[in-house]
């Protein structure tokens, strides 16, 4: 019963797990290349959290630092990403991962 | 819970900075280099600006100086155990900035350029961009350092690889490199967050002390293990980590496939051997595993796996490019043995082989960029009877690839005798790996005679004349480069010597 009435560590945990789960999940199984860069946020949110549950319940500020300095770099990333994502729409007219596959043996 | 710093500890914090700065000027030459280059590329508008090219070529052989006098400076851990400086990182800071420029000659001498950009514009800054974040890459000491210069090689790398905009094959292989990097680099970062929440420690030596002490479940560090090869495996290009290098290898322009290929593998290197020789307490006993498997038993699988697969699939490429692709991957495989030896022998080999294959990979790409620049293709077909019209680049291109091979009397023979003896010299017990690394050098005696046999042996079937000269200073680097591979394939002691020097790091004990 205590499990349920107060949150402890393995709550952040359990959500942790899954959002990598599911993060996993969309990066394996869609083929939207935006889609795909969501699953990716959604594997890092998941990590921030670990890094803010452990640094919590340590104690120490090192879990907080470093899931500010994923946050911006996720930031970084994105921008990136959607401009490589805008420049192939503009070249194949498609950002289906499938669809884009002129190298290949 | 977490309280102010007080003004004590404020100046505390301002004079360790002011101490570590001083261990990290060729860091901020670079830094500096780096915002010059932009501003140039915003006041001169040229077509092909040379300026550019050479003010990185002067600016990275001038942090080559800075770098010489860290020699001097005693090793250890500077901003607050963020950064180290070693013998094991000079010897990276040399490699990387000598691949920068490397890359600069190779982008100067490659048409494609011309062809595909208006402006070379911002290509050089992020060049330099990339070659600072190796080198902190080669010098992190702590989770976060090296999530963030992982990062800075990666994002300047995606747009490298993309930098052809217009060229649908460039702006694909970008979009590949993004998603596998971006994915691996996600599951890394968990992997850390598991290792952290294991130890509350975020620097390397302090997670082997705290590992040491307190111990860890098998589990959760095999879990983390796994994470955490994922991020490096991609960054070295090894089985099961490769899907991205073959595309990314062809689609990216010339110079960045060489600069991926050997420098950012050869940064993944040196992040792998500080992070699991330091952070995991492998010479301690009993060292607690998961159903028998530990990091080290891993690294074996993929070395054995790159080899096998690298060298085997190559054997069916048309493509030199994607040829060289697989070649690598089954390279990453070699270098890999070295490490997983663990030792003072198996680190100088390591070495050896990281300075043998930065000489013929560099070259090998070099040649192909000479030679894809007067026939205007990479395919395997289109080699034939190229010895004789261009008989300097084929002969060059034949030192490469026998020193890929591994044959005397090159480098690569030197490279991958060094990493057999290390491995026998642990005994028997790697003795199937040294088998496995044996045989699949003979396969790849194959695939890379191929190129030399249709160069020679097989005549052009193309009937009309064509201007195949090559200027004088591409003569003279691919020349210069031919003639190191052979010179330290027979003198290779200064190699060996300098290896060993380097193998030190900080807070690493060989027993």
């Amino acid at each position: 019963m205590e499990q349920l009435t107060h949150i402890g560590l393995n709550h952040y945990l359990t959500i942790s797990a899954f959002l990598l789960g599911f993060g996993l999940f969309a990066v394996m199984t869609r083929k939207n290349a935006i889609v795909i860069l969501m699953g990716v946020e959604l594997i890092l949110n998941a990590a921030n959290i670990n890094f803010l549950a452990f640094s919590k319940y340590n104690g120490d500020m090192a879990g907080v630092m470093f899931s500010l300095f994923v946050i911006v770099l996720a930031a970084a990333e994105a921008a990136i990403a959607l401009a490589i994502v805008i420049n192939i729409f503009k070249l194949f007219r498609s950002v289906d991962v499938s669809s884009i596959d002129t190298l290949k043996e | 819970m977490f309280e102010l710093p007080s003004g004590a500890e404020i100046q505390a914090i301002i004079a360790t900075l002011n101490a570590s700065v001083g261990f990290f000027i060729p860091e901020i030459f670079l830094s500096a280099l780096f915002m010059l280059l932009i501003v140039i590329d915003l006041a001169v508008k040229d077509r092909k600006n040379d300026l550019l090219a050479m003010t990185t070529l002067l600016g990275l052989a001038g942090s080559m100086y800075f770098i010489y006098q860290q020699h001097a400076m005693p090793a250890g851990e500077f901003f607050f155990g963020m950064y180290v400086l070693d013998e094991f990182a000079l010897f990276f800071k040399y490699f990387f900035v000598v691949s920068g420029m490397l890359a600069v000659i190779v982008t100067m001498a490659d048409d494609q350029f011309d062809r595909e950009v208006k402006s070379i514009g911002e290509y050089y800054a992020i060049v330099v961009a990339m070659v600072i974040g190796m080198i902190m890459m080669a010098s992190s000491a702590d989770l976060l350092m090296i999530f963030l210069s992982m990062e800075l090689v990666g994002l300047s790398a995606y747009v490298l690889t993309g930098y052809f905009k217009r060229n649908a094959s460039s702006s694909e292989a970008a979009l590949k490199y993004l998603v596998y990097g971006a994915v691996s680099s996600g599951l890394m970062i968990y992997g850390f967050s598991l290792i952290y929440g294991l130890t509350a420690q975020t620097n390397l030596l302090k997670i082997s002390a705290e590992l040491a002490v307190h111990g860890y479940d098998p589990l959760v560090m095999i879990l983390a293990t796994l994470l955490i090869l994922a991020g490096f495996g991609y960054k070295i290009g090894a089985v099961p980590f490769h899907f991205w290098s073959p595309d990314v290898y062809e689609g990216a322009p010339t110079p960045i496939t060489a600069l991926l290929s050997v420098a950012s593998k050869a940064a993944g290197f040196a992040l792998l051997v500080r992070y699991y020789f330091i952070s995991v307490p492998h010479g301690l006993k009993p060292y607690e595993d998961f159903a028998g498997i530990d990091w080290h038993s891993l690294l074996i699988l993929i070395a054995a796996a790159s080899m096998i697969y690298g060298n085997v699939v190559a054997l069916w490429q048309k493509n030199v490019k994607r040829l060289l692709a697989y070649s690598s991957i089954a390279h990453a495989g070699y270098i890999l043995l070295g490490i997983i030896v663990m030792d003072k022998l198996g680190t100088q080999a390591t070495l050896v082989y990281l300075l043998a294959y930065f000489l013929m990979n560099f070259g090998a790409f070099y040649v192909v960029i000479l030679i894809a620049n007067k026939t205007g293709s990479e395919n395997l077909d289109d080699y034939r009877g190229l010895g004789k019209t261009m008989p300097l680049a084929g002969a060059a291109l034949t030192v490469f690839l026998i020193s890929l091979v591994g044959l005397p009397p090159t480098a690569g023979f030197i490279g991958k005798l060094m990493i057999f003896a290390s491995l026998l010299n642990k005994g028997s017990l790697y003795m199937v790996l040294a088998f496995i690394g044996i045989m699949t050098s003979v396969i790849s005696l194959y695939y890379y005679m191929l190129i030399p046999l249709n160069m020679f042996l097989r005549d052009s079937t193309q009937t009309e004349q064509r201007n195949m000269s090559i200027s004088m200073t591409a003569r003279i680097v691919m020349v210069a480069l031919m003639v190191l591979t052979i010179y330290f394939g027979i003198y290779f002691a200064p190699m060996m010597e300098f290896a060993n020097y380097s193998s030190a790091m900080f807070g690493m004990k060989f027993q």
